[in-house]
Order: C-alpha cells, then structure tokens, then sequence
C-alpha cells in the first residue's frame, strides 16, 4: 500500500479540519477500508483515524421513544444491546448476519452505512469501473454480473449495496447526522446513498471531509412484534446476500395496518419498497397479499445480466420475510439469524461410533 | 551459520501427563502430539521466521492473460524509500537450471521471469525487494506494467483441444478393456450424461511463503514443503549448488493439498533474491497471488455412457474427461480414470483429451482425479440405476467387482460391502422412496437422500528412517516427514514407538527438516504408510541389534534366547516363550559398553504386491439435503460415511481426515468454484471473502464410521491411506440428494440456487 499520513485528532473539530485536506479518508474500524487500500482501489494520501475520538460510541435513549446511536458503536455492541433488539429485532437480526462474528465485533455502525460495494469489477484495479474511476467504463455489464442489481441499475453501474445493517434503516426512515466543513446536517437515510444515473455512478451524497457522527431511529414500537430480516445467501453465514428483505408490521389481529419494507442487495443502495407497503394496507396477512406486495415491489426490475433469476428470489425472499414478520417476532434471536431455514434440530452422533 | 538450525529445537514435546492422551500406542486415539504448541501459538510457520537482517520480497503479477509485457516503470519503483532491487526479465541473475525445462518426476515449467511473456493472469513478471513489506508492495504497485496484449483463451469453445501424451503424473490418457461397442450393442438400457467441474484453488490456510538465507553456496529455506528430498534435489539444480548443500526446514504447514510438493516460481525468485543481495530474504504470497503461480485444480468436461442389462449389470462403461491445462505444460486431470477401478463391466473404455488455457499450470490437488472423476461417476451411477428403476445401493452391490475391473487382479483387501451395509444401516437408507421429490419434513422443506461410492488407491512412495536407542532407554526417531495438519507429527511417531516397543514419550520424534532421512512425499494419501513402514523397520533394526547383543551375553536373562526370539514392549526385551525373563534397553546397552544403537530402514513397496494385486481404499458416503422449496437454498443435513482402510494407526486423527475430505466433498458439490472474466481471463473471486468454501454452519455433525480391515498384503504395516478418500463419494452422495429432493439433475458443479429453483 501507498505511503500515507497517519493522524488521530482528539475531537471531532479537529477532525473536520484535518479531513479538508484533499486525498484525506477517515478511519474508523477498517473493516472495509483497510482491504481496499491493500488492494489498490482506496490510495489516501491521509488517513485521519476517528476511532478515538470521545462520544461517538453510545447508545442513546430519546424523550419521542427513538433512540440515537453513535457512529463508533460496534455492531456486535448494538446488536446485543438487549432494549434496542427489543426496540428494533429486525435491525439487531440485520446486523448478526452480516460477515463473521470477528468483523461485527470491530466494525462500527458508520463504516458500515460507506462501505463500498462488492462488485467484483470494482475490488480489481486492472478493470473498468465508474465508481473507482468515473468515465472508465463497468466492466461488469458484459462480464461476470450473476449477483449483480436488479433495480435502479443504469449502464453506469450494476452494482448492489452490501450492507444488511441498511436494509432495516432504510425501511424504518433513519435519519444520518453529518459533520462537516458546513458544520452539522441530517439526512434520510434514503438520500445518503445515490443510484447510478445516466452518467455517473457517484454512492453517496457526502461531500469530502463530511464525517457521519450518528444515526437516530424514529420510535417504532408498534412494528416491533412483528418484525423479521431474512437474508438468502451461498453459504450459511460469512457470505453476502444474494438477495435479502426487511418485513416490519403493524397488525391489528390478522389485518395489516401498515407495513415498512425494504430489499437489499438489489440495487445500488437498500431499497425501500413504498410500493409494497401501499400495497398492504388494511389487507388480511395471507400468501396471497404478500405476493401482490413482492410483484408491487419488483414492478420495475429487470435484469443486469444475467442474474433474471435474482428478481424470482427477491420476490420470494419478500414473500418469506412477511410471512416470517406475520407470525411474529421471535423470542429469541434463531442461532442462525436472518436465515431462511427454519431451526434444525439435528440430532447429535450418538456415542463412540468406531465400529472397530 | 550451522546448517543444523536451531528450529530443530522446535521438535514438538508436551509435558508428560500434562493431558490424558487416552493410550498412546499404535492403534489409539492419542490426541496430536503438536496440539498445545498449535494453540498456543508456538508452533512457527516458515513466515514466523525473521532471521536478522531479512529483506521483504513481493512479487508484481500480471493482470493480462496473455501477451506480453512492453514496459515497467523499474524507476518509480526503484525510487520508493525502501525499495532495495527491482528484478524483472531484463536484469534476473541467472539459473542452473532451465525453467522452461520439466525436470522430472514432478517438475513442472516455471514462470521465474525468464522472459517478458505473459501466459496467464496472476503470473510473477517482476519481484521488487525492500526493507519492509509495505515498501516492497507498493514498489511492486508502482511498475504500472503496460502489455501487448493477445486474447485470453478461457472455456471449452476457446481453447485448444489436444492429445494429451499422459494424464495426471505419468498416468496413461486412455485405457481399455473388453468390446466396448460390443457392450452397448446389447445393453437393454443406456444412458449418456455430460458433467462438469470448475477450476478449484487449494487455498490453504497459510500462503506459500519462504524465508531462504544463504551462507557462501548454501542455503537454509524455511518453507512449508510436502516433499523435501524432492524439493532440494530441484533447488540445488536450478541454484547450481550440490543438494547437500540445500537444507529445507519445514515443521508444520498450514495445509498443502499438492500446492506445497510441488515447486513454484515466485519461491525461486525469493532464493535467488537473497543470493543476489547476500541477505535474507522472506517471501509470502498474497491470498490472490495463489491463483495462478501454485497450481489448482483444472476445470473438466465429462460425458459418462453405461449400458446395463434389464437387470442392471453393466454390460459397458465409457467415461471421457476434457480435462484442461496451461497453455504451456500438462497436468491433466486423470479424471475418467475414476471409472477403472469400481464397477464390474465387461468393458470399460476411460479416455482424456487435453484443452489449453490461458491459466497457471493445474496440479495435483486433494484426490487429483479422483475427486472431479468420482463427482460425475457417481452421479452418472444414480442415473444409470434411476434409468433401471433400481435403488443406487443395489444398483452398486449388481456390479459390485470382485476382482478389479479389466485386470481381474484380487483386491489385497477391499471391505466395500461392509462399507455399504454400515453405512446404509447407520444412514436409514432401507426408508429411502426410490423416485425423487417424494420426501418433505415437517417444515415443509424437500428433502433428499444421496449416496456415493468411495475409492482411492494406495501409492507407496520409497522412504528412509532412523531409530536410536539410547543408553538411558529412550529413542530418537528421525525421518523428513510433513505435518501438513494431518497429524504425522503423532501417528508416525506411534508406528516408531510400537516398533521399538516404547511408550510414545519415551520416543523423541524428529521431523521436517531435510537433513533428515528421506521420508519420501507427503502425497497421493500415503505418508503414513511410506514413512511409517520406514519407521516400522528402522525400529525393527534396533531392535534386532539390541537383541543380538542381549542373546549373545552370558549375563544376560535372555541369553540363549535366539532361535526362540525376543519382543520388545514397554523398553525390556521378553524372552518369547517366558515373559518373565526380560532386561530393560538400558541394562543390555549398559553391559554391553555402548551408548546408543542406530538402527536405519530404506523402505519401498514389494514390487510383485502391485504386479498381483490391486490396492485401494474404499467407502461409501450417504447424503441428507434439505432444500428450501421457494428459495433453492440447500443444506446439506446428515453426511454418514464408512470406510475401509486397512490399519488404522490413530482413530481420532483418520476419524478427522475423513471429516475434512467429507467437508471437502461438501464444497465441491455445493460451493467451490473459481470465477474467470472471460474476456481477460482474470479470476474475478480470488479471495476467501467470494471463493467460498464451507462454513461451520454449513457442516451437518459428520459421522465417519471406520470399518475393519486387515490387510496383510498391502505393505507390511497394513496401512492404507485416509487423506483423499473423503472426497470421492460424497461429492456424488450429495448431488445425488439433491437429485432425489428436487428431481433436477444438476450436471455442472458446483450446485447453485438457480439450478434447483423452481419455475
């Protein structure tokens, strides 16, 4: 990796300075960034590390019911908070099936909302990509794109977000709190990240040196009974979602009140399905209005290549997370969480099984 | 610097009774002697080794496939702080040996920067050296190679097909028996399949790396290495020094699979580096740099024709692998060969073409062959006995040979039946529905069983050893053997201990080095029995000294006591024929005035046991899926398999190589597969994050159950091997689950969402 100035300032002004210099990233835990800068696709001129910086790293209660938490928490810790899993199951179940029990120890909840996608075109330097390199091309277009988006895709970029974390956020309207060289602003989630449009391929809307410090959620109790991610995936865990949905509903017996509900790894950012949610109101919980509710979701997909068969999945997988979210929250956190499989209960050898 | 180096202090040792080891010798389940210095982290790999004044090697790869490279920027590299020496092809030193020459019996060409040729992505077309990894990475970063490039050859319509002259190492690429048009012509039932594997990299937990240090002509390697005589004998060529004066330390590896037997370009570069620049220098792989200079397995096109008889008995067998190669040398996967040694049809024809690609030279990789040659065989086995309406287990026990197929050879042991029967009973397969998508749980998820029948033969490879008894009573046993993981740090030792009728920690085991006694490869799943049949007969030489000296001595209790013979057991001689009258190896070396007794083996097979019989090992593995009916997500549920091995020299170690080529099966069958751009021919997944190999969450409890054998032809220890079997068998077991699930036949592995997802 490249040769680069290390700085860790001792308060968040310091940072927002230190970060005005161009070529300047923060760093945080590195889950993420570390690996791009050893392979080439991040080169900082200046690495300004804010994993010390005091403050960013609490959970904290509001007087409205949401809660607010800092942009240093680590999943692991927010996951296992056990009033904000109880506040928000699908959001905890999001983050514990994301990469592997080490990453979600290190990782922090504002790394996770800027972490790049994973497209394979993007991590290799030697091809064409919009988003490393603007105006050089996307190599995966043409090339090996069967995970590829689905939805919100343009010539530009057919990539997907990777976050789970984001999933949930994005269906319950969180809010980003930024600092920078404008001092501090707030953001739907939904406007943090962009959609390759026509000519570019830009993620997000942070301008150099903004720094998230924080993310609030709106109260959200009455969706809290009935709230399930589900994330379908090549291998059981350490893997990216092939496709994934957030179900939150709002239940009066049977019939649905109202509903948040989100898709990942089908476009370029987590997508929120308003569609979907139009589609379920005042209806009964049934098969039948879950599926009107995925093809509402899915009206505008259309393959990037050849992954048609993500948009069959993304519809199933929608299905599956409100069928799942309609039976109610789970009491406890399943041992696999997000997973589409119900609990196995294999039973264990028995015994000496030597036959010698 | 002594070319006795001082890791030879790192002989693994445990305090004595620190834990119970559960009996110690041969035939016991003894935990691994290198366990506690494993977990606590003082077991060294060759990276761990930071001689003083070492120098960090990196090599630039290649990111075209094919062409050549036009120019570097050597000055921007050079000018990084840090960066001590650029070597490209323009500047390399030269070597002793040929690169572009095989040099036999495994040598392969290598890429050391003999020209500006690029013949395949990731190939090393510079090496930069500074006084820091990161100086040297980013001085590697900094040559910003331009190409000329040509088209990447990537696929079967791409690629030029050719006549292999062999397949595999030195194996032939067809062979036949019987008539086999003769064969189909009164079959009453045929079927005709093709199957395909993908490119497969070894991934070993460690990357290959090497710490070499040269004094005047000699040089010291700490490298991971699963063939050390071998690996000196080809450094010494290519450096131009005598192989004595090449010593390789190797004391444990973090996995080799084949990709550490065999030598490898960017290693040589780091030797020849430090000659050059007369200081250490380490070199160690990226996760990605291993895609392309060390070996994988090479993809397969394989078409499986049987006709059968209404009855099932196979009446012709024809099994072609397309199997693919460099561009530049051979190694075929002998795949087809899988279909020689199993079922009895009158004719069996196996044949391989060869098909070059713009990739790294493919090597042997964890059952070579066997493993992409089992995986279609087996499933093709399903569909033949689907085609007669009978159940696979029948199917198999119909054309169960009795001799080996085409040489009617006796098998020296083969427990196949008892492997079927086992297993069959553990696994419930009588309950099994014959036709597929009949079975669902209780969650409303298909389910599927699977079976796969387990083969893998028994090479013997020429091995040396030494046993000393010592005059306190105790032995040092020496041989070059590799731990790779496996355990041969343990299970040799037990042998050496057994032989020399000693508790195992009475015997101090030396290993891994090469100025040890040649304990021939690491490979082909016949370690232990090469090297533990050298270890067998070095301690039956001391022994047989010790023995003469104590019958030949009036004063001792067993003088006399040679016609009727001793046994040694617990470090006393006992006369035969009166266990009473016994003297401890102390005593008889006391009187006898000497301080140790050396005892030495040269060990290989009997030539006239593999001119009259054939030699494998054998199993049969059974396979639950469970498989989501909407979401095409496939678990698999229950793996059982049974298998038969001739001696089994530790249980719990043979127990966890069946599991680990059981798990390897699994990701075979379910998640291995190297993505190549085909337009660059890049492999686009070349890290542990997207090439995916199980998680334990994707391992159902694994039941290996290990069926007796003895076998007192196959070497004189009976043992046979258990590194590779695991993986034959269960590939198709699970394929043929899902199969029985779902009623799709999936042909191309490995199996993914979309091939099983319903309409």
């Amino acid at each position: 990796m490249n040769r680069f100035d290390f700085l860790r300032p001792a308060s968040l002004a310091e940072a927002i300075t230190a970060a005005a210099v161009p070529g300047s990233v923060y760093l945080a835990a590195g889950t993420n960034l570390l690996d791009l800068m050893k392979i080439g696709v991040t080169r900082p001129e200046r690495v300004i590390d804010i994993s010390r910086l005091p403050g960013l790293d609490r959970i904290e209660w509001l007087p409205d019911g949401g809660v607010r938490i800092g942009a240093l928490v680590r999943n692991s810790d927010l996951a296992y908070d056990a009033r904000f899993a109880a506040a928000y199951p699908a959001v905890a179940e999001a983050l514990l099936s994301g990469a592997s029990a080490q990453l979600r120890n290190a990782a922090t909840v504002g790394g996770n909302l800027l972490q790049r996608t994973r497209c394979a075109y993007f991590q290799d330097i030697a091809s064409a990509c919009n988003r490393r390199e603007p105006g050089s091309g996307c190599d995966a277009l043409q090339g090996e794109n069967r995970l590829h988006a689905v939805l919100g895709w343009t010539e530009q970029c057919i990539a997907t977000h990777p976050s789970d974390f984001c999933v949930p956020l994005a269906a319950l309207d969180a809010v980003v709190e930024i600092e920078g060289a404008a001092g501090r602003r707030e953001l739907p989630i939904e406007a943090l990240h962009r959609l390759p449009d026509a000519i570019s391929a830009t993620e997000s809307v942070l301008a150099p040196g903004d720094l998230i410090i924080g993310l609030r959620l709106p109260e959200a109790a009455a969706l809290a009974g009935h709230a399930r991610y589900v994330k379908l995936r090549e291998r059981t865990s350490y893997a990216f979602a092939v496709v994934s949905a957030a179900a939150m509903l709002d239940m009066d017996g049977d019939t649905i009140r109202s509903s948040r509900i989100a898709l990942g790894a089908v476009a370029a950012k987590p997508w929120r399905a308003h569609a979907a949610e139009a589609a379920l109101v005042g209806q009964r919980a049934n098969r039948e209005t879950f599926e009107t509710a995925a093809t509402a979701a899915l009206a505008d997909a259309r393959p990037s290549g050849d992954n048609a068969f993500k948009i069959t999945l993304a519809h199933r997988i929608l299905v599956r997370a409100l069928t799942l979210a309609s039976a109610g929250t789970p009491k406890v956190m399943p041992a696999l969480p997000a997973s589409p499989f119900p609990e196995q209960h294999a039973p264990a050898p028995k015994g000496d099984l030597h036959v010698a | 610097m002594s070319p006795e180096p001082s890791s030879l202090q790192r002989t693994p040792s445990e305090p004595k009774a620190a834990i119970s080891r559960y009996g110690s010798n041969a035939g016991q389940p003894l935990t691994r002697r290198d366990g506690i210095l494993k977990v606590t982290g003082r077991a060294t790999y060759a990276a761990d080794n930071h001689p003083e004044g070492m120098v960090f090697a990196v090599t630039a790869v290649s990111r075209i496939a094919r062409g050549r490279v036009r120019s570097m920027n050597i000055e921007a590299a050079r000018a990084h702080p840090g960066v001590i020496e650029v070597l490209t092809s323009a500047n390399r030193p030269p070597l002793f040996h040929d690169p572009d020459e095989k040099m036999p019996p495994f040598g392969f060409r290598v890429e050391v920067l003999q020209d500006d040729g690029v013949r395949y992505a990731n190939q090393p077309i510079a090496l930069v050296i500074a006084e820091t990894l990161e100086a040297a990475t980013e001085g590697a970063a900094l040559l910003d190679p331009q190409y000329d490039v040509e088209p990447a050859r990537v696929g079967l319509d791409t690629g030029l097909r050719f006549d292999p002259p062999g397949v595999g190492v030195g194996g032939a690429p067809m062979t036949a028996f019987g008539d086999i048009e003769a064969g189909f012509s009164k079959a009453a039932i045929t079927m005709e399949a093709d199957y395909e594997t993908p490119p497969q990299y070894h991934n070993a937990m460690e990357p290959h790396a090497v710490v070499a240090e040269w004094d005047g002509d000699h040089v010291v390697l700490d490298m991971p290495n699963q063939a050390l005589a071998l690996s000196c004998a080809t450094y010494a060529a290519f450096f131009g020094i005598p192989v004595e004066n090449v010593t390789i330390r190797s004391p444990f590896l973090g996995g080799g699979f084949g990709s550490k037997a065999i030598i490898n370009g960017p290693q040589i570069l780091a030797i020849l580096a430090a000659r050059m620049l007369k200081r250490p220098v380490k070199l160690a792989l990226t996760r990605a740099q291993m895609y392309g200079p060390v070996g994988h397995r090479g993809q397969t096109w394989q078409r499986l024709r049987m006709g059968m008889e209404s009855d099932g008995q196979l009446t012709a067998l024809h099994h072609r692998s397309i199997s693919a190669t460099s561009a530049f040398d051979d190694f075929l996967e002998p795949a087809a060969n899988a279909s020689l040694p199993l079922y009895a049809s009158p004719a069996i024809l196996v044949e391989h073409e060869g098909l070059r690609l713009d990739t790294g030279t493919p090597g042997p990789m964890r059952a070579p062959g066997e493993a992409s040659g089992s995986a279609a065989l087996e499933v093709a086995i399903d569909e033949a006995a689907e085609a007669c309406g009978m159940d696979p287990l029948e199917f198999r026990l119909k054309n169960y040979a009795e001799t080996e197929p085409g040489t009617n050879k006796p098998f020296s042991s083969k427990a196949l039946r008892t492997c079927y029967a086992e297993g069959a009973a553990r696994f419930g397969w009588s309950r099994r529905p014959l036709s597929a998508g009949q079975m669902r749980d209780d969650d409303g998820l298909l389910v599927g069983w699977g079976m796969g029948t387990a083969v893998f033969h028994c090479p013997h490879f020429p091995a040396e050893a030494r046993a000393t008894l010592r005059a306190d009573g105790t032995a040092l046993v020496e041989t070059g053997a590799a731990d790779m993981g496996q355990g041969a740090w343990t299970a040799l030792a037990q042998i050496a201990a057994e032989a020399l009728g000693l508790d195992i920690d009475e015997v101090e085991f030396h290993s891994g080095l090469s100025t040890l006694p040649d304990a021939g490869i690491a490979g082909g799943s016949g370690h232990t029995a090469s090297a533990g049949l050298a270890l067998n007969q070095a301690g039956g030489d001391a022994i047989a000294q010790l023995s003469d000296l104590a019958v030949n001595d009036p004063a001792s209790p067993l003088f006399g006591a040679g016609n009727i013979g001793v046994t040694a057991r617990g470090g006393r001689l006992h006369r035969r024929d009166d266990e009473d009258r016994s003297e401890s190896y102390a005593e008889i070396l006391a009187r006898a005035g000497r301080s140790d007794i050396v005892g030495t083996a040269k060990s290989a097979r009997d030539p006239d046991v593999a001119s009259t019989h054939a030699l494998y090992s054998h199993g049969a593995v059974f396979a639950e899926v469970k498989i989501d009916p909407d979401l095409g997500q496939i678990r698999t549920t229950r793996l059982i398999g049974a298998f038969a091995a001739g001696r089994v020299i530790n249980p719990r170690l043979v127990q966890s190589q069946y599991f680990g080529g059981m798990i390897w099966g699994l990701s075979f069958a379910l998640h291995e597969e190297a993505v190549t751009d085909k337009r660059t021919g890049r492999i686009m997944n070349a890290d542990l994050a997207e090439y995916h190999v199980p998680v334990n969450a994707d391992v159902p409890p694994l039941e290996a159950i290990l069926v007796p054998e003895d076998d007192a032809i196959v070497n004189p220890i009976g043992v046979k091997g258990v590194g590779e079997i695991g993986i034959t068998g269960t590939v198709g077991a699970i394929a043929n689950a899902v199969w029985h699930a779902t009623g799709k036949r999936v042909r191309k592995f490995p199996i993914r969402i979309e091939d099983v997802l319903s309409a």
